[in-house]
């Protein structure tokens, strides 16, 4: 899925949380990849900031359902601010992955799109298999925001846990830099 | 206002020599009516209302990294429930996240710490086991103290604290 993502990157600020961060730093180095989240449930909420600090450039965020869990409210807040430029999609394997594989509460049970739609987001897809997101992504980066996709995952290949460079200030800085030249 | 020892205006004056347009907020009672509003409607500030606490710290980090300043405005208790965002992303993360928090019931002139309150009193031990600078603020006298601390945060790359000891008016 991130591959299939990675070949249509142009320039887009990209934020992964735990997993996707950890396979996005692996398969696609990347100045403009902001792992820097800190804390889980954050990523959707850095994304935020982001997206209303650099309005010209697209931020795309990888989110996991577990995660968005803990932040719920953020999908109302980035409804509220409506920027244009925000492509959220959530990577729904219905556990925390990290954290030993333990099923999220109402597991399959919830349509994380209805929460994101009734809060108010302006575009929402939900995407099934492989195909299907390979054929909607040049719609889904072009669309104006927020934009809400959900991705059904399964566990792929796994990458070398490495919390320490994800949250490294040097890269960070090294973001910071390349996003104000950008 | 002339005889209140804490104006609003004299924060907000503070906010824009600092250079801060943005400014994230969930409303405290401490601070909501007088100077909340009031930002909310000039326009030179853009003020960003969250859900919960620990989406402003983020938002903020968000912020800093496209290269902006800005404050977070909450009230203690939010404080205490975001704890752990402040930890990992603020102090380990090393943002300058600069939060403006109102201490609710403090009573004026009363350090925090001997305050009857007790979500009032833990603050500023909290504070400084985290090792995030503070600054208290309770008269117009002090508010200088503001724009200094979010310069020092933004060069220091380090949180900082602003606590509101009497509501501003």
């Amino acid at each position: 899925m991130l591959k299939a993502f990675v070949r249509r990157r142009k320039d887009e600020i990209v934020v992964a949380v735990y997993m996707a961060a950890q396979e996005l730093t692996h398969i696609a180095p990347n100045d403009l990849n902001y792992t820097f989240i800190g804390a889980m449930g954050q990523g959707s909420s850095h994304a935020l900031g982001l997206a209303l600090g650099r309005p010209d450039k697209k931020i795309v965020v990888f989110d996991g359902d577990g995660s968005l869990l803990m932040n719920l409210g953020s999908l109302v807040t980035i409804a509220n601010q409506a920027p244009k430029n925000y492509v959220h999609c959530l990577c729904e394997n219905g556990c925390y992955e990290t954290n030993g594989s333990v099923p999220i509460p109402r597991v399959g049970q919830i349509r994380f799109a209805e929460l994101a739609k009734t809060a108010g987001y302006k575009k929402i897809y939900e995407i099934a298999d492989l195909g299907e997101w390979e054929r909607e992504l040049p719609n889904i980066l072009e669309d104006e925001g927020p934009v809400f996709v959900t991705l059904k995952v399964e566990p792929g290949e796994t990458y070398p846990e490495n919390f320490p460079r994800l949250y490294n200030v040097e890269y960070r800085e090294k973001f910071r830099q390349t996003l104000a030249k950008s | 206002m002339a005889d209140y020892p804490l104006t609003a205006e004299s924060i907000k004056n503070q906010f824009k020599r600092a250079g801060i347009h943005f400014v994230v907020a969930l409303p405290d009672r401490v601070t909501s009516h007088y100077l909340l509003k009031g930002l909310i409607n000039d326009p030179e500030f853009k003020v960003v209302q969250v859900c919960k606490e620990d989406e402003g710290v983020s938002i903020c980090s968000g912020l800093y990294a496209a290269g902006h300043k800005s404050v977070f405005m909450m009230q203690y208790t939010g404080f205490l429930d975001s704890i752990n965002a402040i930890r990992g992303v603020a102090v380990e993360g090393h943002f300058p996240v600069c939060m403006v928090v109102g201490l609710l019931g403090k009573e004026p002139d009363v350090a925090p710490t001997q305050s009857k309150k007790y979500g009032v009193k833990i603050i500023e031990p909290i504070l400084d086991v985290m090792g995030i600078e503070r600054y208290l603020i309770e008269r117009d006298a002090d508010t200088a103290q503001i724009g200094s601390a979010i310069d020092k945060s933004f060069k220091n790359s380090s949180p900082s604290a602003i606590l509101i000891g009497r509501e501003p008016r």
